[in-house]
């Protein structure tokens, strides 16, 4: 059983090129969907307990936009892509072409909360599809969930898996940001929490060898 | 919500004991359930957030204890008793225990919030604790604050602003 209180450098960077991989193929699709350059940042890979998860995104009480999906399969897992309510509706609106789409307050317009569902469905779906593509690891998303609440209410579903095992999780954090000059920039944060048993699946599969 | 007095912060599987004026919140619980057990005799309450509602869900043999409902329960009604609480006049309030996602899935562990629910309510029996008022389950997510001096227990969700149970 790999224990992640001590991964090795080497582990850590496999964790860091699965972030890279993922989200640069979802920063790719994010280019395509809005017309413009994406950038992305270099991933960190967290050890934090759950009460610094929350903290990750503004602590337990921020309101956050967030597509959640479970990934079964061989390596089970919890994902995440979250925004906040101001970069969600900058993200609608460019992606609509209508200002007028909020998220400052419920009740949440329809066509603005579908388009977001679309786009993090997209988006989470394209960083999945070339994580098990890279690792010929079979994962299988569910139907991804939009929410807007509170980020300890929401980020608390990903740990519980991980919970029965341990009092800290594996955040590979990774952000993109659209660059276009002429707008404000919309970032968004793809969280991968995989499950305990996953992390030997993962390492196994790319050659790494558990000790 | 109380920006006067001295809060003290309850994290993810932890407990926290408030006196008179204190006040004792957790913020966004979603599936997990907060649990307030009280004197108002004493003005002495105490509350845990609890993730998962059986400590026979680990999977190890070393755990957090505050992390599960029955162990956090044990541990919060003995350190009430400490406090010079009375069994007697213990009462209960309880928050949380949302659906927060709709999808089906092979994994039990998403629909974690009504099995919390469940076993709080069936622990606060065998305790012999009352249960004054609860604000479970529903889909979102519940920050909650709890005044030892009125036994009022404040709740605050995104939909619904502020509300008192």
């Amino acid at each position: 059983m790999t224990n992640i209180h001590h991964l090795t450098s080497y582990q850590l960077d496999i964790l860091k090129e699965i972030g890279n991989i993922g989200s640069g193929n979802a920063a790719t699709a994010l280019s395509k969907l809005l017309d413009c350059r994406v950038d992305m940042k270099v991933p960190a890979v967290r050890l934090l307990s759950f009460d610094d998860t929350m903290e990750m995104v503004g602590g337990p009480d921020e309101i956050i936009v967030s597509v959640f999906l479970r990934i079964q399969g061989e390596a089970p897992g919890s994902m995440f892509f979250v925004l906040s309510p101001y970069q969600a509706e900058l993200f609608v609106q460019q992606i609509t072409g209508n200002s007028d789409l909020s998220f400052k307050g419920p009740p949440y317009d329809e066509i603005a909360l579908s388009a977001l569902h679309e786009i993090g469905n997209i988006l989470s779906g394209s960083y999945l599809s070339a994580l098990s593509d890279f690792t010929s690891i079979n994962m299988q998303p569910s139907v991804p969930d939009l929410h807007i609440d509170m980020a300890g209410a929401i980020l608390t579903q990903g740990l519980m898996e991980i919970s029965r095992e341990s009092d800290f999780a594996i955040i590979i954090d990774t952000t993109i940001n659209d660059q276009d000059s002429d707008n404000e920039t919309i970032e968004g944060h793809f969280f991968l929490l995989p499950d305990p048993e996953s992390f030997e699946k993962i390492f196994t599969a790319l050659g790494l060898d558990d000790q | 919500m109380n920006e006067r007095n001295h809060v003290l912060k309850v994290g993810i599987a932890d407990l926290k004991i408030a006196k008179s004026t204190e006040v004792l919140r957790t913020s966004g619980l979603g599936s997990c359930v907060g649990i307030v057990i009280y004197d108002l005799s004493m003005k002495l309450a105490g509350m845990v957030h609890v993730m998962l509602p059986d400590s026979t869900l680990s999977k190890r043999e070393s755990f957090n204890a505050l992390k599960y409902a029955d162990t956090a329960i044990a541990i919060l009604y003995n350190s009430l008793l400490d406090n010079g609480a009375r069994k007697c006049f213990l009462k209960a309030k309880i928050a949380g225990g949302a659906q927060m996602f709709s999808f089906s899935s092979n994994s039990d562990m998403l629909s974690i919030g009504n099995r919390n629910v469940e076993a709080v309510l069936s622990l606060l029996k065998q305790y012999k604790i009352p249960l004054i008022s609860s604000d479970v389950g529903g889909n979102s997510g519940r920050t909650i604050e709890f005044y030892p001096e009125s036994g009022i227990l404040k709740i605050k969700t995104v939909n619904l602003g502020v509300f008192e149970i």
